[in-house]
């Protein structure tokens, strides 16, 4: 296949940054999205100037590294899939890709595809946890845990942090990965005792950090790679509010 | 004798510090007699963890938890990234949950054994041990565990073990278990005991006075090289598997930081004990970067197989015919055939040989010759496609989209490739290198899994390592010298280091050759697994030495690294831990070579019996061979423990 490529290039979080064409050639269809930025980076290595600088890690989809928005969505155009999982065959031969950062005032660019994702850490250290110390767990089995009740909590603790929500919605709003970790914490009965403070906080974080509103698009779910429901927005929702009713605690 | 002259002439004796009595009581009489540090003085000491994976994540968490100050680093950009996160089919635990007759004793027996007699005995008892309160504690943090209906923990088998002990999440254990790690080392941060350091990289380690006083980073954002000092180090950065340059690891997993360790003195132990994995996804084109793994889970339902003949594989391979066209009796079930008790959930050694033999013979099924079939024909017939949906689903997906077929209608393919080692660092057992206040954790160290790691084993030791041996082990440690014993980040020593590193990353810079990293980092990969991989011998041992001598003499001549050191530049990172994996391919090829019999993942061809198994010398080679480094270009020295034996009998592994 023949490709050709318009890439953001940014120096540092300082330069403004452009894009930049590329042109590439015998590109397998069997080729990762990934791999074919090998190949380009290779190239330009050899010709002495520098690579495409872009996140990327376990290239199988789950530790929520790579983060490039093709074509104007975010891990391209198949749902259901990280960068790293889109294969070639999802384009044609000729195709012109465009490929930039995610775009959001709280995920500012480092370098060229990199971006700083610090913020979702910080909303996470705000209250994405179940207070409990090592060693002073009961017996797993004492805690009973109907099957789908386990199944919702693990639908929503499958995100993988990578940010595709917020570089989707229009409002760059962190709304899907924070209603994910609440979610997942409210349905199980190990995470009652905080499940208030936990909204309370996590949203504080969300809106501290800059991330926009929720308009409720859905855009997010729509491109999340792990197609976490809106139906945990709407639990987060509920959270919020009857944490807001019964307490003033932030 | 001559362990005494060895003794006098280096100065250095390795003790396993494993706990005299009965085997059962050991982990909590050494428990009992461990100093303790008292609660007001835990915050006067400083620990440095360097990794964010399973067992950094939950030392860094239960040492902060306890009341230590915790400065953790990983080199990706969030600690929940580290690829832990990747480990799909499960834990074990003897929780004997399913009452099918596991226990305590028998995950610490089929660990041993699976690990063909090569780690110790009070390591791995212990390991089996705290298998059930890591289940416990992960529960309480909200880890979503599959679960039956009654809302009782669901578990399945995995290879090596004839008891259903292993705890999941889906097809995504790892990544529930390191988020709970994750979500207790981010509440830590959150109370201010842990400072976090994402995109830093250890690039040395600091010694003064004998002991570990800290490391020297790279901020991998603006270059800046820094000193942190600690009372203590440790080093929880995974294995060494890139080394090969495919496997199943993360682009970014290396072996710097425990390189580095070991070349300011750690010892390296059985350093060629690698774990090929039976069931990946196969090589398809040289753009290749990386390997998929499919979960060893699915050798539960999957059924193992390549056709009778080489003519009828050929015709395969041609795309002539196709695997559901091959009649029932041109089918060779090779696994179930040649160890009927076992059948398809031999360990992942035996496994992954048994089908490099079915490919050298000509019976490969795909185009490159190297893959065999996984079929799921008769599990779908027998419970229905919707059940292997659940348990499988998002394998299934994953495959599909990675090799555009989809396994409900044609069997996988796959082919063993690179996935764990089992060399690391030598411990003790305390989990402490040789370097005083240094230690190492997880799949780092070399401790828990022999020659051959059982699966749903790694999580279970990163966590046990992390959770519930080093919060007891460090505090005897730091008891022992005292909160004043610790040297600030002005003093020459890391000034030193920071030079010395800053030198190295100049002189890389410096060369300005024809050659990536990356292709270096190819024929590191090419040489490794052709010389070093399933099968070795001591012609291509030799051959493999030189070739890697010779490359890394054109590594310090020929290799181009664009861009500078002041900034984000991947190119640097990566030249830089290039530069550690030829020099651990080097120790690797010699460690393989000195150990002349076969055991677990490490076959030696000349050290087989009639049958193809692997032939152990238990009568000279049952020690851990630890490597000390000598200096650039000197042979490195070869130090012994002997494995002692009090409980199992040594008997060659049989899984017929």
């Amino acid at each position: 296949m023949d490709i050709a490529l318009k890439v953001w290039r940014q120096k540092n979080s300082q330069t403004p940054g452009k894009m930049v064409d590329y042109k590439l050639s015998d590109i397998s269809p069997d080729m990762s999205f990934l791999e074919m930025f090998d190949v380009l980076n290779e190239d330009l290595s050899h010709k002495g100037e520098e690579p495409v600088a872009f996140d990327h890690d376990c290239r199988e989809g789950i530790c929520g590294s790579c983060s490039m928005y093709i074509n104007g969505r975010p891990h391209g155009p198949q749902t259901g899939t990280t960068t790293c999982q889109l294969h070639m065959r999802s384009f044609n031969d000729g195709d012109t890709i465009v490929v930039e950062p995610w775009r959001a005032r709280a995920f500012p660019v480092l370098k060229d595809l990199i971006v700083d994702r610090d913020a979702f850490d910080r909303i996470v250290q705000a209250g994405g946890y179940v207070s409990v110390n090592t060693g002073s767990a009961p017996d797993a089995n004492e805690i009973l845990i109907p099957r789908e009740v386990a199944d919702e909590a693990m639908d929503a603790a499958q995100c993988i942090g990578c940010g595709a929500c917020v570089a989707a919605c229009k409002n760059a709003s962190a709304m899907l990965f924070v209603a994910a970790k609440v979610s997942h914490l409210a349905v199980l009965p190990q995470g009652q005792a905080e499940h208030q403070l936990r909204a309370e906080r996590m949203v504080a974080q969300m809106d501290a950090e800059g991330f926009g509103a929720c308009s409720f698009t859905g855009a997010c779910s729509v491109e999340c790679p792990k197609s976490i429901s809106l139906d945990h927005i709407a639990r987060l929702n509920r959270e919020y509010l009857g944490a807001k009713l019964a307490s003033n605690n932030v | 004798m001559l362990d005494v002259l060895e003794e006098k002439e280096t100065g250095m004796k390795l003790e396993s510090k494993v706990p005299e009595g009965p085997l059962a009581e050991k982990w909590a009489k050494h428990k009992f007699n461990l100093k303790l540090v008292n609660p007001a003085n835990k915050r006067k000491y400083e620990v440095i963890v360097v990794g964010t994976g399973l067992a950094g994540a939950s030392a860094a968490a239960a040492l902060a938890e306890l009341g230590y100050n915790v400065k953790a680093f990983c080199f990706q950009d969030s600690p929940r990234r580290a690829h832990s996160i990747a480990a799909q089919g499960g834990i074990n635990a003897a929780k004997n949950y399913q009452n099918d007759g596991d226990s305590v004793f028998r995950l610490f027996y089929d660990t041993i054994k699976g690990g063909d007699y090569r780690a110790r005995e009070g390591n791995v008892h212990r390991l089996a041990e705290v298998s059930v309160s890591i289940i416990d504690q992960c529960v309480a943090q909200g880890v979503p565990f599959a679960r039956e209906y009654g809302g009782a923990l669901a578990n399945r088998s995995f290879g090596g073990s004839q008891v259903s002990r292993t705890f999941y999440a889906r097809g995504q254990t790892g990544q529930q278990l390191l988020l709970g790690a994750y979500s207790a080392l981010s509440r830590q941060v959150a109370n201010g005991k842990v400072k976090l350091y994402p995109r830093t990289e250890m690039l040395d380690l600091v010694i003064e006075g004998g002991k570990a006083r800290g490391i020297i980073t790279r901020n991998l954002v603006t270059g800046k090289i820094e000193s942190h000092s600690a009372h203590a180090v440790l080093l929880c950065t995974g294995g060494y598997g890139n080394v090969f340059y495919l496997s199943t690891n993360a682009m970014g997993s290396n072996v710097t930081a425990a390189w580095r360790a070991h070349k300011k003195g750690a010892l390296m132990a059985n350093p060629c004990f690698t774990q090929i994995h039976p069931t990946c996804i196969p090589v398809k084109g040289n753009y290749q970067s990386k390997l998929t793994l499919m979960s060893e889970s699915l050798r539960n339902d999957g059924r193992v197989w390549v056709p009778k003949t080489k003519e009828i594989a050929e015709k395969v391979r041609k795309g002539e015919i196709k695997a559901k066209d091959i009649k029932e009796e041109d089918r060779d079930y090779f696994l179930e055939r040649r160890y009927p008790s076992f059948g398809n959930l031999v360990p992942r050694d035996v496994a992954s040989r048994n089908a490099k033999t079915v490919c050298d013979e000509g019976r490969g099924v795909a185009p490159t010759g190297l893959a065999v079939y996984l079929d799921f024909a008769d599990a779908i017939k027998r419970d229905g496609r919707k059940v292997i949906e659940a348990k499988y689903g998002n394998l299934f997906e994953m495959y599909e989209k990675i090799v555009d077929d989809d396994p409900y209608e044609t069997p996988m393919k796959i082919y063993p490739a690179v996935h764990y080692t089992m060399g690391g660092l030598w411990v003790d057992y305390n989990l402490m290198t040789n370097v005083p206040g240094l230690y190492a954790l997880g799949e780092a160290n070399f401790s828990d899994h022999g020659a051959n790691r059982l699966g749903a084993s790694a999580l279970m030791q990163g966590l046990a390592d992390g959770y519930f041996v080093i919060p007891y082990t460090l505090g005897d440690y730091l008891a022992t010298i005292g909160p004043a014993d610790k040297i600030a980040v002005t003093h020459p020593v890391f000034k030193e280091a920071e030079q010395k590193v800053q030198d190295t990353i100049a002189r890389m810079l410096a060369i300005k050759g024809e050659k990536t990293a990356e292709e270096f980092h190819r024929q590191l990969g090419h040489i490794m697994w052709e010389y070093c991989g399933m099968a070795r011998n001591a012609e291509g041992l030799k051959k493999a030495k030189k070739m890697i001598q010779e490359l890394k003499k054109e590594f310090w001549s020929n290799l181009r690294v664009t861009g500078t050191d002041l900034e984000l530049n991947p190119a640097l990172e990566q030249a830089s831990r290039v530069a550690d994996f030829i020099e651990l391919g080097e120790l690797m090829v010699d460690d393989a070579l000195n150990r002349n019999e076969s055991c677990g993942g490490h076959f030696r061809e000349e050290y087989s019996t009639e049958d193809g198994e692997a032939k152990r010398d238990d009568e000279n080679y049952t020690y851990v061979a630890a490597w000390e480094y000598k200096g650039p270009g000197q042979p490195e020295k070869l130090h012994k423990e002997e494995l002692k034996f009090e409980t199992v009998k040594l008997t060659q592994r049989s899984y017929k």
